[in-house]
């Protein structure tokens, strides 16, 4: 049975919340994005209801403890189908009292489920190390991103701690929202097309601060002097810093 | 007037032989003011070598009164001299950090006019960032040898982390190179830093407010391949320091000859060892988080790494009657002693376990490297053999299969280990 929902984690929490309800145990969560949907011809539409959705969450939470029932927002923001349905699976088995089945990696779902919870994690840390600002004449410190997964809910906090004396605006170009924090606190944004075009292309409309194009110059000074020529290894490199990455990269540009 | 751009090339430049970029183990935070410190450390970058790029690591200058030999910022060398103001400093790091281009900042010097001199400017540096800037990011610094004690009990309220660099693994070695410094300068302020951060520590538990000293501990760096001492000598050295000072980490770095003056010295185009440092930083951590003692690794019959296998393989080759070890039944500390098998999977081994006896199909999902690691261990499926097989064939087998990466893995700090 597929169940169609809106592509939130309150409506991901809805569709285990009607499967249980339903009786219903092999269940493909999808979103309206999924190609050719069409062809899933037993598909039900989940309606997003906050109260069934935080009443799953309450349930996790007393399952497995916080810190744990977490992992199952990061594996959703993965966007990644099969770990949704390894969600699905694990969840399922927590809800029926294998709480422990986290640990059976003898499992193909719940060795999916690490491997993923591990690459976001991985996506986390690169957003954390590869944003870089720009600052704009008005004192906004920008940035461009695109990440392989929908992290910028993960870096919000670290973000906001790190950078507490300034305003600051993270986008990300591939999901069409950001977060900007104005001193105060972190909200979501979104930008007009127009507005993207203005960041990517600063020169043209975003006036920089007069001292920005020179910090950018002595980080790309810095970047090549700290190399060792010697010990050149450029397959260790692009393993480290994918090309993918260097789009916003100021010394990669 | 030198310009800014030409500063940070050459005191970049004169910096990068500390290898060491780590930005962790700190845990300072953000007091209304800007920036923290991250407990496991972030790189933002990695150089074309491959190297994590965490911290801003230049010298506040590179004139040195001093001459040793493995130095390119040596009295006798000719090279272009610079400084940076303190001011310039602060205003760089600031400007990086805000744009996140670093965790912080690694300040090193070459020695100007004497010890102190240097030493209190370094200070000004950091005490800048702290107080004027409210900067609570990552500081490095790297202590002078023979600067005053005050100085560097000051320093210690205000960075994260101080080190100060063996340069040659043994005396006889420093001599044979820089004759006007000895170890006993380096191991006096160690000792010294060592005995300030648990002093603090001791207070701490009965005076809620006493301020961090260091936090993120000393660390420590020696020139491998300069001089001729073995690898049995260089990790005797590290072993000493890591007991007796308790250094957070002790750094191998590959000599990269920089001149020929020094007919002592390998010559400029002989290629940094990088394999041998690699080993050595195997090494380090089989020490550290395997539970090996150093002479199982290395004694005063092997004295050397073996360059063409990792020293746990290399351990397992040569102790064949500690294997094989039954992967469902041994404990934790057995289990990471087989080659091909690390900390984190060893852990998801002891854990899956519970569920049932694990099939080599499911220990190669965990992601063991099971090409190595099947001539070490025994799982549910293994055939029953009798014997096991003579440790020179399984060598040649693993060699054989391509399975030895290592030997291209060549880089300093960040490998991939086992
Ligand atoms: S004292 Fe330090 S900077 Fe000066 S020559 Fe010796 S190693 Fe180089």
């Amino acid at each position: 049975m597929y169940y169609l929902f809106d592509g939130t984690y309150l409506g991901f929490l809805c569709c285990v919340f009607e499967s249980f309800e339903r009786k219903e145990a092999t269940v493909v969560p999808i979103t309206s994005e999924d190609h050719q949907i069409d062809l899933f011809k037993d598909r039900r539409t989940i309606v997003t209801d906050n109260a069934k959705a935080l009443r799953v969450q309450k349930g996790v939470q007393e399952r497995i403890g916080n810190a744990e029932a977490m992992d199952f927002y990061r594996a959703f923001l993965s966007e990644d189908r099969k770990a949704w349905q390894a969600s699905f699976f694990i969840l399922h088995q927590i809800f029926t009292g294998r709480t422990a089945i986290r640990q059976h990696y003898g499992n193909d779902h719940v060795l999916y489920f690490s491997q993923i919870l591990k690459k976001v994690s991985r996506e986390r840390h690169r957003m954390k190390a590869f944003i870089r600002f720009s600052k704009s004449s008005d004192g906004l410190f920008f940035a461009l991103v695109e990440p392989d997964f929908n992290v910028l809910p993960l870096i919000s906090d670290f973000f906001r701690k790190r950078y507490a004396d300034m305003p600051w605006l993270i986008y990300d170009m591939k999901r069409k929202y950001g977060l900007l924090f104005d001193t105060r606190q972190v909200g979501e944004v979104q930008l007009s097309p127009e507005e993207v075009q203005d960041t990517t292309m600063p020169s043209v409309a975003i006036a920089m601060d007069e001292r920005d194009e020179l910090f950018q110059r002595l980080w790309k000074q810095y970047y090549t002097s700290t190399n060792i020529e010697a010990r050149k290894n450029m397959k260790l490199h692009l393993q480290h810093v994918p090309r993918r990455y260097w789009k916003y990269l100021v010394e990669k540009k | 007037m030198q310009r800014i751009e030409e500063k940070l090339k050459i005191l970049a430049d004169a910096a990068k032989y500390d290898v060491s970029c780590s930005s962790s183990g700190s845990t300072r935070k953000n007091r209304d003011g800007i920036g923290d410190a991250s407990a496991s450390g972030i790189c933002h970058t990695y150089t074309e070598d491959g190297r994590c790029v965490s911290l801003l690591k230049i010298l506040l200058t590179n004139h040195c009164i001093y001459d040793c030999a493995f130095c390119v910022s040596r009295k006798s060398n000719d090279v272009k001299r610079a400084a940076f103001t303190v001011e310039e400093v602060v205003d760089l790091t600031m400007n990086f950090y805000r744009r996140n281009y670093i965790e912080g900042l690694f300040l090193s010097s070459g020695i100007f006019k004497n010890a102190d001199f240097t030493m209190e400017r370094m200070l000004r540096i950091v005490k800048k960032l702290r107080q004027e800037e409210r900067y609570n990011g990552y500081i490095h610094l790297k202590t002078i040898p023979g600067a005053s004690e005050e100085m560097v009990k000051e320093a210690g309220l205000y960075v994260d982390r101080m080190s100060i660099n063996l340069e040659l693994p043994t005396e006889a070695g420093l001599k044979l190179v820089a004759p006007e410094k000895d170890h006993e300068s380096v191991r006096k302020p160690l000792a010294f830093v060592n005995e300030q951060m648990k002093s603090f520590k001791e207070e701490k538990k009965l005076i809620k407010h006493t301020p961090i000293f260091v936090p993120a501990g000393q660390s420590t760096q020696m020139v491998i391949g300069a001089t001729p001492e073995n690898d049995f000598e260089i990790m005797q050295v590290a072993n000493d320091f890591y007991k007796n000072y308790n250094l957070k980490r002790v750094y191998y770095s590959g000599y990269i000859p920089i001149n020929n003056g020094n007919s002592l010295l390998p010559q400029i185009g002989s290629a940094p060892p990088l394999v041998r440092e690699n080993r050595l930083y195997q090494t380090d951590w089989l020490l550290r988080f395997y539970g090996f003692q150093l002479d199982e690794i290395l004694n005063p019959q092997h004295i050397h790494l073996d360059l063409d296998i990792d020293p746990k393989l290399s351990w397992a080759l040569r102790n064949p009657h500690f294997f094989p070890v039954d992967v469902n039944a041994a404990d934790f500390n057995a289990i990471i002693r087989i080659p091909g098998i690390g900390r984190q999977s060893a852990l998801k081994i002891i854990q899956a376990r519970k569920f049932g006896r694990l099939h080599a199909y499911q220990l190669q999902k965990i992601g063991i490297a099971y090409n190595r690691a099947k001539y070490f261990l025994r799982c549910a499926d293994s055939p029953f053999m009798l014997g096991h097989p003579s440790m020179e064939y399984v060598r040649i087998a693993i060699l054989n299969a391509g399975n030895q990466k290592s030997r291209q893995q060549v880089s300093a700090g960040q490998l991939t280990l086992f």
